[in-house]
């Protein structure tokens, strides 16, 4: 029996339902052939991170400063002049170009940013430079006392509108799920003109180095337990928001992405797996993922996706708060 | 094209022709000629080619010796070639200029004229050395400006080639050099225009090649060598002839006409002064308005020095001059007068002019100001009817009574050239701002423009004062600007070190960077501020631009804003219109390196304005503040008679009388030069402190120490003198104490990253913190002040080859002006810390002369009994040489001094002659007891009149060991000395040699030198280093007797003191290794440290002592860290001389850096191999060294 493996995305036609997000590995141009190879629909490039674009223009122009006209001997300071530094998007943008020139699959270019102005403008840069689409990686942490949430709700719509006017390819937003009413929001970030929702990114988590007693910013890998949490928003969103489902943390076998199409996901993207065991394990999740649609007679992803949502759940509560109590209760009562 | 105006300094104009005229440049780096081998460098890297449409070859070489072997070379080869340099450069380049004029070879060598060093070195300007090449057969051809500068590089190129003669084209380093100035630039077809092309087709032919073999470079014999001598005399006779024939082929070109002698002034003169080089700016200033007086005065300049064409230049005297009086830019002792009054002097007898009364002086020394007023001086000595026939010019000569009266007031600057003085620190950047605003008004206007930067010798919280003159006139002076209108502070604790306003002139318009808003600020200036500001009716406004800057993302770089605000003020363009230039001029400087340089750059622009206010000026001064002086009371006398007037900036006011005779000065005098320039210093809590002495250690200018003592010590302490137990179980009972030195810390805060000590309530809080020095300063003042006199250790019981207790020694190395957070420093300190009493050292030039020997003050220190390192510097080539004959000299006194004490053997009786010549003194018990043991001894020759007792008593400090310190960078020890150095590593003599290995020429700015790494950036390595370091330590362990020790304070704290002590008691040669972070690797000194750390994990710096030993299966390498734990990107990753180039050009450095792991994993792995290593070592000790 033949199995549909394709999916929509933001109104991108893709071949099956597994997209590899940003990580090293879709930063090189040979692995993300691999990654196509492996049989990804698309692929998310590494973000742009503005304030990293910036930081490296100021450290270059601080280098070239530094120590200069302070000593008689040393008045033209301590390094070359170059010819050009690359200081600016530009290698972003030239991996961009190369990625679309070696892959037939979508590239959506990702962005980090810290101004509203430097959004647009890699947007846009990002988009004459051959992106399918773009994806804006918002990685605000609200730790100012004195701001209330509804502000900082506004700068995310705010700054999705902005961009919107700026691009036309579709646009997706990666947002984490630190919201007071994360339904409300993924319907106004929709509103605002986001394509897709992207549920949910990984902030850089502090450790505490015991040894010095620093605070150290990290990330580790996700792992499966940790797919929960976009599961169930992908669950309790599906159909009931105006944008494509991106389901992203904690994807690493087939099952994962099976739970994540019946949830309602349009698309699972992977990165710790793939770190962890190569591109070609992509492969050999479609593989299985397509085994356990066919053993159980599926004839598309389609006809699954959402079939496990909130909407269409047989217990539709169980997403909701009644699975807290459910849980505790399973625990303490002898059935 | 032919015209086209560029602002550019002089070195620039020579090194633009010399790129378009060569095919190969062979360079070394030498202030202040280094710019023109960079650029050279840099214009190749990025491809331009010369007029041919090639790509010159620029090669750095290790030395300027084997720039002009190179140069050599290539010129025999056939090549158009040229070279730069100054000074002692041109110095080691002689022997190869004989050859090269010897062999009729074309070539030129581009001199930014310097100082030679005689008792002192200096970077500054004089004809010494391109007088002490004057007899080397090259044609020497002077520019006296900016302009002359590119033009006669021109003339330079096409004459060497037309007449075969190599050329010397020399400028004045850093009046010429370093000035920038618009300038007419000449274009490619000027420069074809110029070139003899059948003279390059000729220099080819002659070119060595097997198709066409001769023999060149013979050795001859009596019979001929005079003969064939004379035989090349036509070409050096043609040599005036062709050279005026290619001044006037640019003049036909450019409009601009030069002869080998140019005469300026009346038409009748009776009295003519004749010079070369920059000094002739000052004097057609002073002749020009002499004249219009109506005095009958004139200049030659002269541009063809040699061969000097009397001929020419007797035609270029007008003959109504009755005297000459000829200015000299160097001194020759002992010469019947300098060489410019001889060759003039002897130019009139030969040309029938012997009427002409000929009187010489000397001008100018080491950049000594030259300006009108002292030209007037010498015009009215030439007028007296017995003027004296030698004098000096420009010092005041209490001495000798040379020195001519110069009336300050004899002269005054045209009121239409706007005359601009800027005072700022090395770091804020004002001189770049200047510079650019010199180009945008040089280039975008029609006015003329000058810039001139004066420089303090300090690395860190140096002073910077820019000199701009804008005019409707193309500008000639040459000379500092006197009396300036406008003045801009651009550091407002200035105001408080120096009179600064003495140079406003009357109505001025003064510009303050104050953190003090336009109602404030008046109550916050010294009261001698305030008068003058009244007294001169100056114009006074204020802007916060710390905080402007602040504000737009640019940290402490204020040039923007105060640029701006200069801008906005001078009236020198209408302000839109100088807003729109700065912004072109921001894109044109800053564009490559990113829009956000771009943008917050241009918002510092537009906040400026908004900014900048007003001052009202009240009537009458007022308040309590005063200027500060310059050295605190209680100075030794020389300091407070000289030292402090060289710190105050009156340097040039000493007379003669004042400096010694010799270049001797005391030592120990940076303690008395309170610069106060930290923000926030360390402030210690001995609740938390662990007593590990790491800070004390680390810190870069010994300006936070550790003292251990008894608890009596402490009577009579200030109140809240912090004191804790110190936790030396076998020390019970005893107190330690960490004390900064609060103005002489520079708040590099190195010691406070060190810090493991953290509080247990509140992370962030370490044992010692940085904390603003306004709040702390009265207190540790005073702390200090008693912290000084708490007794010392006794160095007898200190364990000194540990950290604490090397951290209890008193350090003789103190408060250098090293920049902040430096990395060689605290090695020095260390040094001195453990054999300080007892060491000499010789001090390879480069930053450790420099922050070590500079004027006005050393850090080299003397201990309460007045005994510490003595230290001289040689030479940047020969400074291992220089410390082995002290060692030689040393010994052979030793020797000296034992022979006599045997010889009085009677007289001092057998206990005191068995103990002083059976002395132990390995330890300092040992030193101390012989130290007793020679005073007792002088006690007893005191009493013994004989010569013997006489010559004992002059060598009985040689008695005492003593240790010999050979220091330098790696550009000594890795590249211009390493032949010394190798040499005197296998003689098997008693030195130690300490290499501060930067890894780069930090003092002239970071030029590549075979110790900087594969994959770095530096200067003559913009595309990044593709070759590996030298493995110097290797080629040390060669000899099998070196003591060799790679060590870095950071990574193995214990391991570098551990070093230090086996190095020195190695009876051999030994040599220390140091990695030495820099500010040319592009990284926060805050941090080095933790940098030197990253370094051993990576194993980019792997730690080692080879230690030489007698026994046969002795294993005397050992590997003093762990395998490498992190790869080089973990380090490469975090310094901008690595990160810089995986931006620039990413593939280049992936591929560098994939072979600079690769240098890295096989170092480790031979490294490891050499573990197992057995090899035995015969060491010599001192009698067997000492035949």
């Amino acid at each position: 029996m033949s199995f549909d493996m394709s999916t929509t995305y933001m109104g991108m036609r893709l071949a099956n339902p597994i997209v590899p997000s940003a990580s090293p590995l879709t930063g090189k141009l040979d692995t993300l052939r691999q990654l196509q190879d492996a049989g990804a629909a698309a692929v998310v490039l590494p973000s742009l991170f503005e304030e990293q674009v910036e930081h490296e223009a100021m450290a270059v122009h601080h280098s070239l400063e530094f120590g200069a006209e302070a000593s008689a001997e040393a008045s033209g300071g301590y390094f070359p002049e170059m010819d050009d530094y690359n200081t600016g998007p530009r290698r972003y943008l030239e991996h961009l170009e190369a990625a679309k020139a070696a892959l037939d699959i979508p590239v959506v270019a990702s962005l980090n940013g810290t101004s509203r102005g430097g959004w647009t403008l890699y947007a846009r840069l990002c988009e004459e430079a051959g992106a399918d689409a773009v994806e804006l990686n918002v990685y605000l942490i609200a730790a100012d006392p004195h701001v209330p949430g509804a502000r900082i709700e506004q700068q995310y719509v705010d700054l999705v509108d902005a961009v919107r006017q700026s691009v036309r390819v579709p646009l997706a937003v990666k947002v984490g799920p630190y919201f007071s009413s994360m339904a409300h929001m993924a319907g106004r970030l929709a509103a605002a003109g986001a394509d897709g929702l992207v549920l949910f990114n990984r902030f850089y988590q502090p450790d505490v180095d015991l040894e010095t007693l620093d605070v150290r910013p990290d990330l580790e890998l996700s792992s499966s337990t940790e797919l929960r949490l976009p599961l169930r928003w992908i669950a309790m969103l599906s159909g009931r928001v105006g944008a494509s489902l991106a389901a992203t943390t904690g994807v690493h076998t087939h099952e994962d992405v099976v739970k994540l199409i019946l949830a309602g996901a349009d698309v699972a993207m992977m990165a710790s797996a793939l770190l962890l065991r190569g591109p070609a394990h992509l492969g050999k999740v479609l593989e299985q993922l397509r085994a356990w649609f066919v053993a159980r007679e599926y004839s598309s992803v389609e006809q699954a996706k959402g079939s496990l949502s909130r909407r269409h759940a047989p217990d539709p509560a169980a997403y909701e708060r009644a699975n807290y109590m459910r849980t505790l209760v399973a625990y303490s009562s002898p059935r | 094209m032919s015209g086209q105006f560029v602002t550019v300094d002089g070195n620039e104009a020579a090194a633009y022709v010399a790129h378009r005229l060569s095919e190969v440049c062979a360079i070394y780096p030498i202030t202040p000629a280094s710019p023109m081998g960079e650029l050279a460098d840099a214009w190749s890297q990025l491809g331009r080619p010369n007029v041919w449409g090639t790509v010159p070859e620029v090669i750095e070489m290790q030395s300027e010796g084997g720039a002009a072997g190179a140069v050599h070379g290539s010129v025999q080869a056939g090549a158009l070639t040229s070279t730069f340099t100054a000074s002692q450069g041109l110095l080691l380049m002689i022997p190869n200029m004989y050859k090269i004029a010897g062999e009729l070879t074309p070539a030129v060598i581009h001199v930014a004229a310097r100082t030679v060093a005689t008792h002192a070195l200096s970077i500054f300007g004089d004809h010494s050395d391109v007088m002490a090449a004057r007899q080397t057969g090259w044609a020497m051809l002077a520019s006296s400006s900016v302009q002359e500068a590119q033009d006669m590089a021109a003339i330079a190129h096409a004459a060497t080639l037309r007449t075969r003669v190599p050329f010397v084209h020399f400028f004045d380093g850093f009046r010429t050099s370093h000035e920038a100035a618009k300038i007419a630039r000449l274009g490619d077809d000027d420069l074809v225009a110029m070139i003899d092309a059948d003279a390059v087709r000729e220099h080819r032919r002659r070119s060595l090649h097997p198709n066409r073999p001769v023999l060149r470079g013979t050795a001859q014999n009596p019979d001929v060598f005079f003969q064939a001598r004379e035989a090349a005399t036509p070409f050096h006779e043609a040599v005036p002839g062709a050279t005026q024939d290619a001044m006037d082929a640019l003049a036909a070109r450019t409009g601009r006409v030069y002869h080998l002698f140019d005469y300026e002034g009346a038409p009748d003169p009776d009295r003519v002064v004749v010079l070369m080089g920059s000094g002739f700016g000052a004097v057609r200033e002073a002749v020009a308005a002499r004249v219009a007086a109506g005095d009958k005065v004139g200049v030659v300049v002269v541009r063809l020095y040699r061969p000097f064409d009397t001929v020419a230049f007797a035609a270029a005297l007008p003959p109504t001059v009755r005297t000459v009086a000829v200015l000299d830019r160097t001194k020759e002792p002992g010469a019947v007068g300098e060489p410019l009054y001889q060759d003039v002097l002897a130019a009139l007898a030969e040309q029938g002019r012997g009427d002409v009364r000929v009187i010489g002086g000397r001008y100018g020394l080491s950049s000594k100001e030259f300006d009108p007023a002292m030209v007037m001086a010498v015009l009215d000595e030439a007028r007296q009817p017995n003027p004296r026939r030698h004098f000096t010019v420009g010092i005041v000569d209490d001495v000798s009574g040379s020195s001519l009266a110069v009336d300050p007031d004899g002269w005054a600057e045209p009121d239409d050239v706007v005359r601009a003085v800027f005072y700022g620190l090395g770091a804020d950047g004002t001189v770049g701002a200047n510079k650019n605003s010199v180009k945008i008004i040089g280039e975008h206007t029609d006015l003329w423009a000058q810039g001139y930067f004066v420089y303090d010798s300090k690395k860190s919280g140096s002073w910077t004062v820019s000199h701009l003159r804008f005019g409707p006139r193309p500008i000639h002076s040459t000379y500092l600007v006197r009396q300036a209108n406008f003045v801009g502070c651009h550091q407002f604790g200035f105001l408080f070190d120096r009179p600064l306003l003495d140079i406003a002139a009357p109505e001025a318009t003064v510009l303050l960077n104050s953190p003090h808003g336009p109602d404030d600020v008046w109550g916050e200036l010294p009261v001698e501020v305030q008068r003058q500001v009244v007294d001169k009716r100056l114009r006074l406004w204020v802007v916060d631009g710390d905080r402007v800057a602040r504000e737009a993302g640019l940290g402490g770089r204020i040039n923007t804003v105060l640029q701006t605000c200069f801008f906005a003020l001078a009236g020198v363009l209408p302000r839109d219109e100088a807003i729109a230039a700065i912004k072109a001029s921001i894109e044109r400087t800053y564009g490559k390196r990113g829009p956000a340089v771009l943008e917050r750059n241009f918002a510092a622009v537009d906040a400026a304005l908004a900014a900048l206010a007003p001052v009202t000026v009240p009537d009458a001064p007022s308040g309590e503040l005063r200027v500060r002086p310059a050295v605190p009371a209680g100075a030794p006398d020389f300091v407070a008679r000289v030292t402090a007037r060289i710190a105050a900036g009156e340097g040039d006011l000493l007379p003669v009388s004042a400096l010694p005779v010799d270049g001797t000065f005391p030592t120990g005098t940076a303690r008395w030069e309170k610069r106060s320039i930290a923000s926030e210093i360390p402030i210690w809590d001995p609740a938390i402190c662990i007593d590990c002495a790491r800070c004390a250690l680390v810190c870069p200018h010994a300006a936070i120490r550790m003292k251990v003592f008894e608890p009596e010590a402490l009577a009579g302490a200030p109140a809240g003198f912090p004191a804790k137990d110190w936790s030396d179980r076998h020390e019970p009972g005893r107190l330690m104490t960490i004390q900064v030195a609060p103005d002489d810390c520079t708040g590099c805060g190195v010691c406070v990253s060190i810090c493991p000590a953290k509080s247990k309530e509140v992370a962030a809080h370490r044992a010692i913190d940085m904390l603003p020095k306004g709040d702390h300063l009265a207190a540790e003042r005073e702390r200090f002040e008693f912290f000084l006199d708490i007794p010392e250790a006794d160095r007898a019981a200190v364990r000194a080859d540990t950290v604490k207790g090397s951290q209890m020694l008193e350090p003789l190395f103190e408060f250098s002006g090293a920049c902040a957070g430096c990395g060689e420093t605290p090695y020095l300190k260390l040094l001195t810390q453990l054999f300080g009493d007892r060491i000499v050292v010789a001090n390879a030039t480069g930053c450790s002369s420099i922050y070590g020997g500079n004027l006005p003050t050393t850090p080299w220190a003397t201990n309460r009994d007045g005994r510490g390192p003595a230290w001289s510097n040689s030479l940047f080539e020969d400074n291992a040489e220089f410390g082995l004959g002290m060692r030689l000299a040393l010994d052979r006194q030793n020797a000296a001094a034992r022979r006599l004490v045997a010889e009085l053997r009677s007289d001092l009786g057998e206990p005191l002659t068995n103990g002083l010549l059976d002395a132990e003194q390995s330890d300092e018990a040992g030193l101390a007891a012989q130290r007793e043991r020679v005073a007792e001894l002088r006690d007893r020759l005191d009493g013994l009149d004989s010569p013997l007792a006489a010559d004992l008593d002059a060598l009985a400090d040689t008695l005492v060991r003593t240790g010999v310190w050979i220091v330098g960078g790696d550009g000594w020890a890795y590249d211009i000395g390493f032949g010394g150095l190798d040499h005197v590593l296998a003689s098997g003599r008693d030195v130690n040699v300490l290499v501060l290995d930067t890894e780069v020429y930090s003092n002239t700015g970071g030029q590549a030198s075979k110790a900087t790494p594969r994959a770095a950036v530096a200067k003559f390595a913009a595309a990044g280093k593709a070759t590996g370091k030298k493995d110097l330590g290797m080629l040390a362990m060669a000899y099998g007797d070196v003591y060799v020790a790679q060590i870095a304070m950071g990574a193995n704290m214990t391991q570098t003191v551990k070093a230090f002590t086996e190095a020195e008691a190695h009876p051999g040669p030994s040599l220390l290794i140091a990695y030495s972070p820099c500010i040319a690797h592009g990284m926060d000194m805050t941090d080095q440290m933790g940098h030197q750390k990253l370094a051993a994990e990576t194993g980019y710096w792997p730690l080692y002592r080879y230690r030489p030993t007698a026994e046969e299966d002795g294993h005397p390498f050992h590997l003093d860290g762990r395998p490498p734990s992190k790869p080089f990107a973990a380090l490469a990753g975090v310094e901008s001389r690595f990160a810089m180039l995986a931006r620039a050009n990413p593939d280049r450095a992936a591929k560098l850096a994939a072979q600079a792991q690769a240098d890295i994993d096989e170092r480790w792995r031979l490294y490891s191999q050499m573990v197992d290593v057995e090899r035995s070592a015969q060491v010599m000790d001192d009698a067997e060294a000492t035949p």
